[in-house]
Formats: C-alpha cells, sequence, structure tokens
C-alpha cells in the first residue's frame, strides 16, 4: 500500500491549465525524482501537495485517509512538509538556531507562556539529535550558510513527525561538498522510512539520490522510470520531443571573437574557465539557479567583479567598473526580473513605453538636457513596429502591457543604441509562447553584435542559441561546439 | 499668484484628455474632479473668505499671504526633489535656521557685505547637502536618520559661535569684546522691498525657485534621472547612470534651497534669532506631502508643493481675518494633510480601479 496516491489531480488558473490530471504514487522509504521542464505542472503539484493551493478535482490518499490541506500547517500535521529553495522564511534575524527550530512550536496553545534559555536549548537538542545532524544551537540565523539553514528547516520538518518530505531545488544554492554532505542525510533518511520527494533541474544530483523518477509534461505525470534511470529519455519524455534537431538554423561562426575571456574565475574558490563569443553568434549559458549565470553576465557589465581573470572586447582589455563603463565599451544588459531591474513603478515619471526604452540613452539623445524634440517618441514607434509591441502608442504606461511585450521594450531599450555584445538574462521569464518567438526572432535577426543569454531552462536555450555552455558552480562546463546535446548540458 | 496658475492649466486639460482615453464619462469626470480638486477647494476658499471679509482679496492681502508661504515653498521644493530620489531630507530647517544665524554673524560680526554674505550663506547650505549626501550614499546610513542627525548637529551648532545669545548689532561676543558691524540694508531688501510697490522680491524668489524646479524636475533629463532613482535605483544603475552622484545632487540642492530660505528670514526679521524656523521642516513637509495630491499626481512634484504651500496660507490667512484663534492653525494644517493624503491614496486608488 503506497504512503501517497495521487489520482487524476487537476488545476486550472483562468484558462491556463496548470494541472491536468496527475497520477501518481510514493512509497514510504524511497527517494522520487520529480522532473519537468519550466510550467510541466510541478510546483503547482507540490502547492496542493503542501495545502498552499486546492486542486479543482482529483483526490488525494495519504495513509488510506483522504487527504486534502487548506494550509501548509495542515499539511504539517499531517505528515507533509514542503522545505522550498529559499531558506530565507525559515528564520529570522535575530533568532537563534534552537529559537528558529522550535519557532512552529511557539505558535502552538497548550505552551507555556515564559520560555527559559535553558528549555530552548534542551528541546532544540532533541530535534537535532533525532534528525541526527550536527548544527551550532546558538548561532544567528542570519549567520547561517545555505546549506545550514536547508538542514534546519529539514530537521523542523523532521520534528514535526513528517511522512513525506517535498524538497524544492534544494542544493540550487550549495557548493559540491554541502550538496554530498545533504544526500547522505537524506539517504540515511529515507533508510529510516521517509518518503522524499526531489525535484531538481540538476539531472548530476537526481541520478545520485533517486530510486525513481517521474516525468512530468504539460500537466500531466507523462513517463517514470524505475532504476537505473535512463536519463536521456527522462530528458526527451520531459520536452516531449528530440532537442537535437530542434533549431534548423545554427550558425557556426568563427574568426576573431567579439568577446573573450580567460581564466576568469566568478568566486576566488570557482574553477577558471574561458569564454569566447563572436559577431553574429547567440550563445545560451544555462544552469540551475544560483549556479552563477547572473553573476557571469553582471561582471561582463560591471554591475559585478570577476574574482580574478582577463576579458576582452574586440581584442581590448575589458574592465567595466560600473554598468555606465560597460555600456560606454559597446555591452547592454537586460537584467533578471524586469520589474526589479528595468522598469519605473505605475504612476512615476518616465513609466511610460517610450521613457523605458530611453533611460540609457538620455544624454546621448538630449545633450542639451532638455526632453524636447520628440526623439523618444519617434525611437519608440520604431520599436514598436520592429517588435511587434502590443501597445496604444509611446506613452503607453508600461504597466499596462502583458509581460511579453514589457520583455519585448526591455530588449527595444538595448536595441536602441548599436552595441558590440548584448548580454540578456532570463529574457523569457513570465513571457507567453507568441513573444518568445518574436523575442527569438529579433536577436537572432541581428548578426552586427554577439548575444550572450543566461536561462535555466534548457528548452528555452535550444530555442534561440546557436551554441548552449553550462554552467555549475560558478564555473563553465566545457561543452562541444556546434553540435550541443542537452543531456550532455542538464548532465552536467 | 498668477504665474502660478497660467503654469497649471496645460497639464490639468492634458491629464483629462489622457483619462478620457481610458474610462467613460463618469470616470472622466470623477477623475478630472479629483485630479483638479485641490484647485477646486483653493477657488472655493478664496471666493469665501471674499464674501466674508472683502479685504480679503485686496493685492497687498494677497501678496502678503504668498511672502508668508514664500520660505516654506521654496524649503518643499527642497524636500520634493528629495522625495523624487527617493530619500528625505530632514535637516532643512536647521539649515535654514543655521542659514539666518550664520548670514547674522558675517554681517554683524565679521562686518561683510550682502554681495558677499549671501554666496557664502548658500555655500554653507550646499555644504550641509553634500555631508549629508556623503553619509547617505558613501556611509549608506538611511536618509531619516542621517539628516535627522544633521538637523540635531545643526540645532546645536548654530548656538556655539555666540554662546547661545541671538545676534543683533551691538552683540558681545563670548570673549568679551563687542561686534561692530551691522545688517547691510541691501540685504535686508531681499525680505524687505516690494517690486513696483507690490510683489515682494521674496515672492519673486519663490517664484524663481518654482520655475527653475519645475523645468530641471519634469523637463530635463537629469530630472527624469532624479525621479528613475527614487523610482527604481536598481534599474537606473543598470542603465548606466549614477544614482549616488544623482543622490548627492537632490541633497546639495535641498541644503541650497533651505539656506536660501533662511536669507529670506534674515532678511525679513533684520536679527539672528535662536529660535527661528522653528516650524519650518513640517510645514515644508506638508507642502509637498499636500503636493501629492494637486493634479492627482501621487508623487512628489514641485507644483504641487507650491500650490499646497499656498493652500495652506490662504487658509490660515483667511482663517485669521475672520478671528479664528491662533491656536488652531496648527489643527487646520493637520486637518488639510489627512485630508489631502485621502484624497491622493484612497479616494484616488479606488476610482484608479
Amino acid at each position: 500500500m503506497p504512503l501517497l496516491h495521487v489520482d487524476a489531480l487537476s488545476r486550472s488558473f483562468g484558462p491556463t491549465r496548470a494541472l491536468t490530471s496527475a497520477t501518481l504514487t510514493i512509497d514510504a522509504g524511497e527517494i522520487v525524482a520529480l522532473m519537468g521542464a519550466n510550467g510541466a505542472g510541478k510546483s503547482t503539484l507540490v502547492k496542493i501537495l503542501s495545502g498552499v493551493l486546492p486542486a479543482d478535482s482529483g483526490t488525494v490518499t495519504l495513509k488510506r485517509r483522504p487527504y486534502a490541506p487548506r494550509t501548509p500547517t495542515e499539511a504539517a500535521a499531517a505528515g507533509v512538509v514542503t522545505v522550498h529553495q529559499s531558506t530565507d522564511l525559515v528564520g529570522a534575524p535575530g533568532l537563534t538556531v534552537a529559537d528558529t527550530l522550535l519557532l512552529s512550536r511557539f505558535t502552538e496553545r497548550g505552551q507555556p507562556f515564559f520560555v527559559s534559555r535553558s528549555g530552548i536549548r534542551r528541546q532544540a537538542q532533541a530535534i537535532l539529535d533525532a534528525a541526527g545532524f550536527d548544527l551550532p544551537l546558538d548561532r544567528d540565523f542570519a549567520d547561517l550558510s545555505a546549506a545550514d539553514r536547508q538542514l534546519v528547516a529539514i530537521a523542523r520538518a523532521l520534528a514535526n513527525q513528517a511522512e513525506l518530505l517535498i524538497l524544492d531545488e534544494p542544493t540550487a544554492s550549495l557548493s559540491i561538498a554541502e550538496s554530498r554532505r545533504l544526500f547522505d542525510i537524506l539517504r540515511s533518511l529515507r533508510d529510516g522510512g521517509l518518503a522524499i520527494l526531489y525535484i531538481s533541474h540538476r539531472t548530476a544530483d537526481l541520478e545520485a539520490l533517486a530510486d525513481r523518477a517521474l516525468v512530468m509534461r504539460g500537466g500531466a505525470v507523462a513517463g517514470a522510470f524505475q532504476r537505473p534511470i535512463d536519463f536521456s529519455a527522462a530528458i526527451e519524455t520531459m520536452f516531449g520531443r528530440k532537442l537535437q534537431s530542434a533549431r534548423p538554423d545554427i550558425r557556426i561562426v568563427d574568426g576573431t571573437p567579439v568577446f573573450e575571456m580567460r581564466g576568469a574565475r566568478l568566486l576566488p574558490e570557482s574553477t577558471a574557465f574561458d569564454l569566447a563569443v563572436h559577431a553574429g553568434e547567440v550563445v545560451a549559458i544555462t544552469g540551475v539557479l544560483g549556479a552563477g549565470k547572473s553573476r557571469l553576465l553582471s561582471a561582463i557589465f560591471g554591475a559585478g567583479r570577476l574574482s580574478d581573470g582577463e576579458m576582452f572586447l574586440d581584442g581590448r582589455p575589458h574592465h567595466p567598473q560600473t554598468p555606465a563603463d560597460g555600456i560606454a565599451a559597446g555591452v547592454a544588459m537586460a537584467a533578471e526580473d524586469r520589474h526589479r531591474s528595468s522598469l519605473m513603478p505605475a504612476n512615476w515619471p518616465g513609466s511610460s513605453l517610450a521613457a523605458t526604452i530611453s533611460l540609457p540613452h538620455l544624454a546621448k539623445w538630449y545633450p542639451h538636457g532638455l526632453l524636447f524634440g520628440g526623439r523618444e517618441q519617434r525611437e519608440a514607434k520604431k520599436a514598436i513596429a520592429r517588435l511587434r509591441i502590443k501597445a496604444s502608442g509611446p506613452q503607453a504606461p508600461i504597466a499596462s502591457l502583458s509581460g511579453g511585450n514589457q520583455q519585448k521594450v526591455v530588449l527595444a531599450r538595448w536595441e536602441a543604441e548599436p552595441s558590440r555584445l548584448l548580454l540578456l538574462d532570463e529574457p523569457f521569464q513570465g513571457v507567453d509562447v507568441g513573444a518568445r518567438h518574436d523575442i527569438i526572432q529579433a536577436i537572432r535577426s541581428r548578426t552586427d553584435r554577439a548575444t550572450l543569454i543566461a536561462t535555466s531552462d534548457p528548452e528555452e536555450a535550444y530555442e534561440v542559441a546557436d551554441r548552449i555552455l553550462v554552467i555549475d558552480h560558478h564555473s563553465l562546463v566545457p561543452a562541444a561546439r556546434g553540435a550541443p546535446s542537452v543531456s550532455q548540458g542538464i548532465h552536467a | 499668484m498668477t504665474s502660478i496658475n497660467d503654469e497649471t492649466l496645460a497639464p490639468v486639460s492634458r491629464t483629462g484628455k489622457i483619462d478620457k482615453n481610458a474610462n467613460g464619462w463618469l470616470g472622466n469626470l470623477s477623475a478630472s474632479l479629483r485630479s483638479g480638486a485641490v484647485f477646486i477647494l483653493l477657488g472655493a476658499l478664496l471666493l469665501g473668505f471674499t464674501a466674508a471679509e472683502p479685504a480679503f482679496a485686496n493685492i497687498g492681502n494677497l501678496m502678503s499671504i504668498l511672502q508668508a508661504v514664500a520660505v516654506v515653498a521654496i524649503l518643499g521644493a527642497g524636500v520634493t526633489v528629495t522625495l523624487a530620489v527617493g530619500g528625505f531630507d530632514l535637516s532643512i530647517g536647521a539649515i535654514a535656521a543655521s542659514s539666518v544665524m550664520a548670514a547674522s554673524y558675517a554681517m554683524i560680526v565679521w562686518g561683510l557685505s550682502a554681495v558677499a554674505t549671501v554666496p557664502l550663506v548658500l555655500a554653507f547650505g550646499a555644504l550641509v547637502g553634500l555631508v549629508n549626501a556623503l553619509l547617505i550614499v558613501r556611509l549608506k546610513v538611511p536618509d531619516l536618520l542621517a539628516t535627522l542627525s544633521m538637523m540635531f548637529l545643526l540645532s546645536g551648532l548654530q548656538l556655539i559661535p555666540t554662546a547661545g545669545r541671538s545676534i543683533s548689532a551691538g552683540l558681545i561676543l563670548p570673549d568679551g569684546t563687542t561686534a561692530t558691524g551691522a545688517y547691510d540694508p541691501a540685504f535686508l531688501l531681499i525680505g524687505r522691498f516690494s517690486l513696483f510697490g507690490i510683489v515682494p522680491v521674496s515672492v519673486v524668489l519663490m517664484a524663481l525657485v518654482a520655475i527653475v524646479l519645475f523645468v530641471l524636475t519634469e523637463r530635463t533629463r537629469i530630472g527624469r534621472l532624479l525621479f528613475a532613482t527614487g523610482g527604481n535605483e536598481l534599474a537606473t544603475r543598470l542603465a548606466g547612470a549614477s544614482t549616488a552622484r544623482l543622490k548627492t545632487l537632490a541633497y546639495v540642492i535641498s541644503g541650497t534651497l533651505a539656506s536660501l530660505g533662511g536669507i529670506v528670514i534674515a532678511a525679513r526679521v533684520g536679527r539672528g534669532d535662536v529660535s527661528s524656523g522653528g516650524s519650518l521642516l513640517m510645514d515644508a513637509v506638508a507642502a509637498a506631502l499636500i503636493g501629492f495630491a494637486v493634479l492627482g499626481r501621487r508623487r512628489p512634484n514641485v507644483l504641487g508643493t507650491i500650490v499646497g504651500a499656498v493652500f495652506v496660507g490662504v487658509l490660515l490667512n483667511g482663517l485669521t481675518m475672520l478671528n479664528a484663534p491662533y491656536y488652531t492653525q496648527d489643527f487646520v494644517k493637520g486637518a488639510v494633510l489627512v485630508g489631502a493624503l485621502a484624497l491622493t491614496y484612497g479616494v484616488g486608488r479606488s476610482a484608479a480601479q
């Protein structure tokens, strides 16, 4: 009899069917890998199981009893605990590890009103002993490493008598050594009878850990793989096709690179790597969250620093100290999360479509300082026509546009003036399929510059790039040129 | 007065046009009512006070209202610029008060002329703004804390040179000697002279500050970048702008304007009172916040700040003429501010959705 049985679970958001009749089972004492591309329904499934969202239809049975938690607290009481990717919310600065471990107990009724230091330490130590972890009880939560926060979250879950532990990308921000330590702990927990649902894009992790793999596509479980797991087949199931043939028009560009990096280190302890990008080439860098994609792009643009190494733009040394230096040298960057990194809040000066495009170019377009002459309106009209932006006009508030159109405007900003190297960090975040197609067309139509795209979704990388590089633990993993293979990519 | 109204009429009609595209005529009507609410109220106040007390509307009284609000409007314009970069300057009141003392000290103790005193005091204000910026931009002290500390520092600093005495001609210095200088008559004209016998110099200064800062913030690329810094600092930096320099500029403008306000006070009073400028900070901040409601902008804007200052001035002057007791003044200011903010955020948002 399985521990958890999910039968024909469905959930829609408006017209979008995030989960369409998902069916799966999980037994006690096994680690099940849950795989799937972005939008496959993984996170919706997790949210339903952890009590964040209700399902529209379908049933879940936990230990032969119907299971439909309305809140994460109810889920935890039933024995299902989820540890999320971001562990910032597990505790708070000012709380010690012991406080954090007991946080959920403080909220229970019937607990004594007064708490004593020694009592807290004793109870917290008991929780750690039961989990078999060794953590500094008196350390401030804010001073813990990401790995230790992860362990605090897991220990707290186990203290609540968890029977199913759901882990969402737990190794995203961990070093290799920290990941290994976590894996050892997870294996011993499994041997003690705990069921673990493990969600990750990192195939290497899944290979090391999983007893079984479930692959989701289009809101349903599209395939199940037993050990030994054939990950190439699993990845093909994930995307629904062989990806090697996805791009018919791959350009192989040789000659002098526009941009080059030699002996680069993103962090003092990370492995050194080289990178070269040629004019007319679109190179995608893919890797899981926290692998160092944004750090790499920021260093090239001047918004961050390399720990070590040299950069060259058109053969000249390139060491920008600020984004202004990067822009002056011919580098443009549309950073990750457009709302945070590119757009003005609604109802604020500069929040129109035209002003969004003109922000980096104001000094060039209005050398006399006064905003007269309609240059930004003309540039905005050109961009609207070229990128097929759906908007009422250059003065349309940027907030009134859909996500895809907002992203087009951000791209238009950096294409409004010529550049040598365009950096795009997660350019397809919150972008619908149609707009994604337009953006890819626009990116690939330009051959006068080099383009470097960072994305955590290998499928997106395949759609847009001539060449795919994989980044892991803050270093590029050497990959074959011209004929990239996604499994090779993800396996890294 | 007229110059302010001329400037405001054009934006009113333009906002109305944009709203017309977005909503039906009912929504359009409510949107125009909302954006024009402060003007409609101001007009109603003017009419009401004139009906109750005909002397209210004579040109001399109207000019005295503007003269009374000139300093608050000038300081408020400075606050507006710091609000635009997402900051806040709590030290303006103290800068203005210190400037009164500095101007008096320069003329009475050092015997400087008006021509030397004015630039010196403006430079003092700019320097304080620079120190504020240094604390906020380089040392990353939160803006409220940095300018609050500066406020305390200046309130104390202005007492030290004279050992806590007010400065007037014949001042006895801490070392026992008597100051020989006096206020330069040319300096006093800033506070007491009226162009053509009608328009006080301080009102002209207010109008100039209003026009220059309106153009700077709303019609230049520097203004766009100042607002961009306050709207989304990361995006502004990633667009290649130096947000550190923009913030510094804002605090230097704010400090300089505050010292200009201090010069106007000194020229009006003709002596350096240790207690001058008590309520300036709160009045200037209130003007800037009432300004959020003007034209339904829901953001700092120079024009709104000036209108906000004038609005409070008209209300207080009219009530005084109607023999309302002086001690009701702060209550009236508070009520206006609460009403303006409710209009800006509460009513504004529900109508927009």
